[in-house]
């Protein structure tokens, strides 16, 4: 299949030799599981159940809210025995709303909904339907709601669905086993989101350093004449949504609009297995594969993790940690956020956990900027790092979102390759989040002008109607005055 | 030599003469009024004169602000979204240092000490506070811009001003502190 | 357990940094400054091993005053700059010429506008444009070679004493090649005649000729750029837009007139032609981010350096013409943007292909 090139970008050691080859094991159920009600983008969900009750396994514990929101279920049955705020998987350490699931290791399934024995069959609205109803998120670590993805068939002109079996983030290796254990599980879920979007065509794109992947999925979509399996070169960040529909269609996404917008949707190859389990056998997602990894973990391992379940537990099953760990972090190294505390759970988004030595996150003291433009080579989005950060730097945050600040992506290449160590998207990351802040305390600041004027009109038009009021009142007693008046002279 | 020197003195003179007589008459003519100013100013206060910059209303600090009186970080309700504003418009560098020490505020009902006496709710500049007579009054916390008038009048001190409380989707990562290496 | 939240991604690191750049740099100008050490004698080694410390002495100096950190010496920044300067100076300068280029190159040049990463003109060429102007005559005295260990050779003793007091500029200067054409030129010799009479290519190329420091070899030169291309340091941009653009101009007019003009191949090859095109010009600070303003960048000093070197009053015109691009350098980089993923070159989004709903 022709491949295009994407611009810039890095190539980092892949380090993923400690789990690549490493099957999937299963956690055994912990006692307690820690469910947050917001575990995608979008608006929170509704708790569904009160303290104290009875679940089962897939049961609904907490309700999406409006048009880009997901469900959230229990992993296993259990008991409820808090509804309340534990620090979440954020690196600010705030808490979140959570319910907390006593598990009674019976592990038994709630009633759900029927399987559909011929998805191909169904109009797709029906899929969107099933698809919302099992909580499915998109499982790269962007988190969003999948039905709400599936139904852009219906606004957009689509070719192609893309899967997204890039993962080009280093010691990550959860989605490469996915394919090569659960190939068939992978394929069937995308002919059904296919099915749903309407796209004739199925392309897996799958980096070049995971050949058993690529052999097992060729294998596996053999037959299928829609379904093409491509391998991509090795380049961080091939798994961009944006950059790998450009090096698969060649087609450069506009500023400000979706991959939609030229004709291609990007859903990550675990979302595909999850739809695949819901609409075939109505399970709701329930667990996901996660990578541990990192050289300070004694036994990196790749796990089916109940959603849920503490990072600490996690990280003991695979032995616990050696002395010098230096930084965990949520997700690939790159774009991983870094963990408040181990004492937070995992949840849909978590495609990793990493703990890292100090040798391994090579930080350094930051040294002045030696305008290498290293920074500016290997931009995937054709930004102008080094001006950007200087602007930053100095609080012209404004000046820096003309350069274009706000098509960052947040990929990290810059910071890796900045032989100043200059840490460059914690300056954009900074910026993006004040200029958004002064954004919304715009929005206020109007509404309250808003606000205060409508009042002022109100009063007014208040003090008006009293006086005219009382004028009225005024002519009408007079009036009665004159006319009583007139009766007695009549009398 | 000296018809040089003279031709160089004099033409100077009668440059710098002309674009200095240029500049005076920019500075009549072109200079922005100050009513204008002062108009456009108040129009970036939030315009409920709770008197917390310690003027008695929006439209005498615009006043002040406009002749240069006064600082640009005064107006606590309109946060730094206005004091930014402010800086931009006049021209000076705001000073936010303050600014987050206090935060955010908004206006809390304590419904054991409310006697419903209506004055809170006649007296928000926003028509935040919802209550009926007798009935226990409450603040619409996404109106509210703490302007703290409802809790200068409240007769039974139950409205009190609280923090608003960070939640994660308005967290944002603070500057990067990098040392004394960069400029 | 309690884990401080600190800095955002990423977690991980190249295994880049600025010692390591500076310190390939510096490898990638041994070859050429050794044989010129050689070539030269004592003297040369005394003034490159006195340039190179002043200008460390200086920094640290500089950086004392300011209360800024003296580990910051480590990075090597002030080393390139003394090595490059020393290189750039006739190799039997005294040296005071020297010291006042250190002053000028790190105390003006660099500390002046910021330190590190701050300066907008090259320290070491302003360094070498400053001397050049003050001392034209000390620093236009050029020597035959005299190898170290060969006859006619100074010993310490007598290299101490021209490193002191430069030597008798009258009994034993040589023109370097540029220059001789261009008195020659003034005489009304035909370029292509005195041209003829300079040292043969390969001479020239293996610098066995008169020149500064670092003009003489430039296959050794040469061989460093490419190792620093090789290595990722440089890329091709820069010198190769220096070199094209003068090869081009020197072919082009010297075609069209051969008696005025020198021939692309004396262009490329005498004066710091290599020096210029793969260290100094490939300066990371003072040149432009984007590899497009490279390139313009480059073609900017070829096309000065051939004006100045032929119309203008001095003999070698590097110097001027990188500082003159480097005043360039904020112009160019703001009108050499890359394309940003999705926009146009104006900033807009691309435009949706018709067909979509």
């Amino acid at each position: 299949m022709k491949l295009f090139p994407i611009r810039g970008g890095i190539h980092p050691d892949y380090r993923k030799e400690a789990t690549s080859e490493k099957p999937i094991v299963a956690l055994p159920l912990p006692r307690l599981l820690y469910i947050p009600v917001q575990q995608h983008m979008g608006a929170p969900a509704r708790v569904a159940v009160e303290i104290g009750a009875q679940v089962k396994k897939g049961q609904l514990l907490a309700l999406g809210q409006g048009a880009v929101s997901a469900a959230v279920h229990a992993p296993t049955s259990g008991k409820i025995v808090a509804i309340g705020s534990i620090t979440a998987p954020h690196p600010s350490g705030l808490p979140q709303l959570t319910i907390t699931l006593e598990t009674d290791g019976k592990d038994e399934w709630a009633e759900l909904p029927e399987a559909i024995a011929d998805p191909f069959a169904l109009p797709a609205q029906k899929i969107k339907e099933r698809v919302a109803a099992s909580g499915i998120v998109g499982l790269g670590g962007a988190t969003f709601p999948s039905a709400v993805k599936l139904g852009l068939g219906g606004q957009y002109k689509l070719e192609i669905l893309l899967l997204n079996g890039a993962e080009c983030e280093p010691y990550l290796t959860c989605d490469d086993r996915v394919m090569r254990e659960y190939a068939d599980e992978v394929i069937d879920g995308a002919r059904i989101m296919a099915h749903s979007l309407g796209t004739a065509k199925i392309v897996i794109a799958i980096e070049e350093n995971k050949p058993q992947a690529l052999a097992i999925m060729t294998k596996a979509a053999e037959s299928l004449a829609n379904v093409e399996v491509t391998g991509v070169p090795v380049q961080y960040p091939m798994g961009a949504e944006r950059h790998l529909t450009q090096a698969v269609t060649g087609r450069e996404t506009p500023a400000r609009k979706l991959t939609a917008d030229v004709g291609v949707v990007v859903h990550n190859v675990g979302t595909a297995r999850a739809v695949h389990h819901a609409v075939r056998f109505g399970r709701p997602l329930l667990s996901r594969i996660v990578t541990v990894s990192g050289g300070a973990i004694v036994e990196p391992k790749n796990v089916e993790v109940p959603l849920g379940t503490k990072v600490s537990e996690l990280i003991a099953f695979c032995g616990g940690l050696t002395k010098e760990a230096k930084r965990f972090v949520n997700g690939g190294p790159m774009m991983g956020q870094p963990l408040p505390s181990l004492d937070v759970p995992v949840v849909k988004g978590t495609s990793g956990i990493l703990a890292l030595t100090a040798a391994e996150t090579n930080e350094h003291a930051t040294q002045p900027c030696i305008r290498c433009g290293t920074c500016v080579t290997i931009c995937p989005c054709g930004l102008v790092p080094v001006e950007m950060a200087a602007f930053i730097r100095h609080d012209k945050l404004d000046k820096a979102s003309e350069l274009g600040l706000m098509d960052c992506v947040s990929c990290g290449s810059c910071s890796y390759i900045c032989p100043s160590n200059i840490p460059l998207v914690h300056f954009f990351n900074y910026a993006k989040g004040a200029l958004n802040a002064a954004d919304r305390d715009r929005r206020k600041q109007e509404q309250t002008k808003a606000l205060v004027e409508a009042r002022t009109a109100r009063l007014e038009r208040a003090a008006e109607a009293k006086r005219q009021a009382a004028l009225a009142a005024a002519a009408a007693r007079k009036a009665q005055s004159q006319s009583s008046d007139a009766n007695k002279a009549n009398a | 030599m000296w018809d040089t020197v003279e031709f160089a003195v004099g033409s100077l003179a009668v440059i710098g003469g002309t674009l200095g007589g240029l500049l005076g008459v920019a500075a009549r003519y072109l200079a922005v009024e100050a009513d204008e100013l002062e108009s456009e100013i108040q129009a970036l206060l939030p315009g409920s004169n709770c008197a917390q910059c310690g003027f008695v209303g929006c439209s005498q600090y615009a006043a002040a602000l406009a002749k240069g009186e006064a600082p640009v970080t005064l107006c606590a309700p309109g946060g730094r979204a206005t004091a930014e504003g402010l800086g931009k418009r006049l021209g000076v560098k705001a000073d936010l240092s303050g600014h987050d020490e206090v935060g955010p505020q908004v206006a809390y009902v304590n419904e054991e000490l409310c006697i419903g006496c209506l004055r809170c709710a006649q007296e928000c500049s926003t028509d935040a506070i919802v209550g009926a007579n007798k009935q226990v009054h409450t603040v619409i916390a996404d109106v509210c811009h703490a302007c703290a008038k409802c809790f200068k009048v409240c007769p039974t001190e139950a409205i009190e001003m609280r923090p608003i409380p960070a939640t994660i989707g308005a967290w944002h990562w603070s500057k990067p502190v990098v040392g004394q290496s960069q400029h | 357990m309690s884990i401080v939240v600190d800095k955002s991604g990423p977690f991980t690191h190249a295994p880049t940094s600025v010692q390591h750049t500076m310190t390939l740099v510096l490898a990638a100008l041994v070859p050429a400054t050794l044989f010129d050490a050689w070539l030269f004698g004592w003297p040369a080694i005394f003034l490159f091993v006195f340039t190179v410390g002043a200008c460390m002495g200086i920094e640290a100096f500089c950086l004392k005053i300011q209360n800024r950190p003296l580990t910051s010496l480590g990075d090597g920044s002030a080393a390139l700059t003394g090595w490059l300067l020393a290189m750039s100076l006739p190799p039997w300068t005294p040296w005071w010429v020297a010291f006042v280029g250190a002053v000028f190159a790190i105390c003006l040049a660099k500390h002046l506008f910021g330190g590190l990463g701050q300066n907008v003109f090259n320290p070491a060429m302003v360094g070498r444009v400053a001397v050049l102007v003050s001392f034209p005559v000390q620093m236009t005295a050029f020597v035959l070679p005299h190898h170290l260990f060969g006859a006619g050779s100074p010993g310490i003793a007598e290299s101490l004493a021209i490193f002191a007091h430069g030597f008798d500029i009258d009994s034993i200067s040589a023109a370097s090649a540029l220059g001789f054409v261009k008195t020659e030129l003034s005489r009304g010799v035909a370029a292509s005649a005195s041209a003829a009479k300079v040292p043969g290519l390969s001479d020239m190329l293996l610098g066995l000729r008169p020149g500064s420091f670092g003009e003489t070899s430039a296959v050794l030169v040469l061989l460093g750029g490419l190792f620093l291309m090789a290595k990722r340091i440089i890329s091709w941009h820069i010198p190769v837009a220096v070199l094209g653009t003068l090869f081009l101009f020197g072919t082009v007019f010297s075609a069209l007139d051969p008696a005025r003009f020198t021939s692309g191949l004396f262009q490329v090859t005498s004066g710091a032609s290599f020096l210029g095109a793969f260290f100094i010009a490939t300066d990371y600070v003072t040149s432009p981010v984007s590899k497009k303003g490279q390139l313009i960048y480059g073609c900017g000093i070829g096309a000065l350096t051939w004006v100045i070197r032929t119309f203008a009053g001095y003999p070698e015109g590097m110097a001027f013409a990188v500082l003159l691009l480097n005043a360039l350098t904020p112009i160019i980089d703001q009108y050499t943007r890359p394309r940003a993923f999705g926009r146009t070159r104006k900033g807009e989004p691309l435009p949706l292909l018709k067909g979509d709903k």
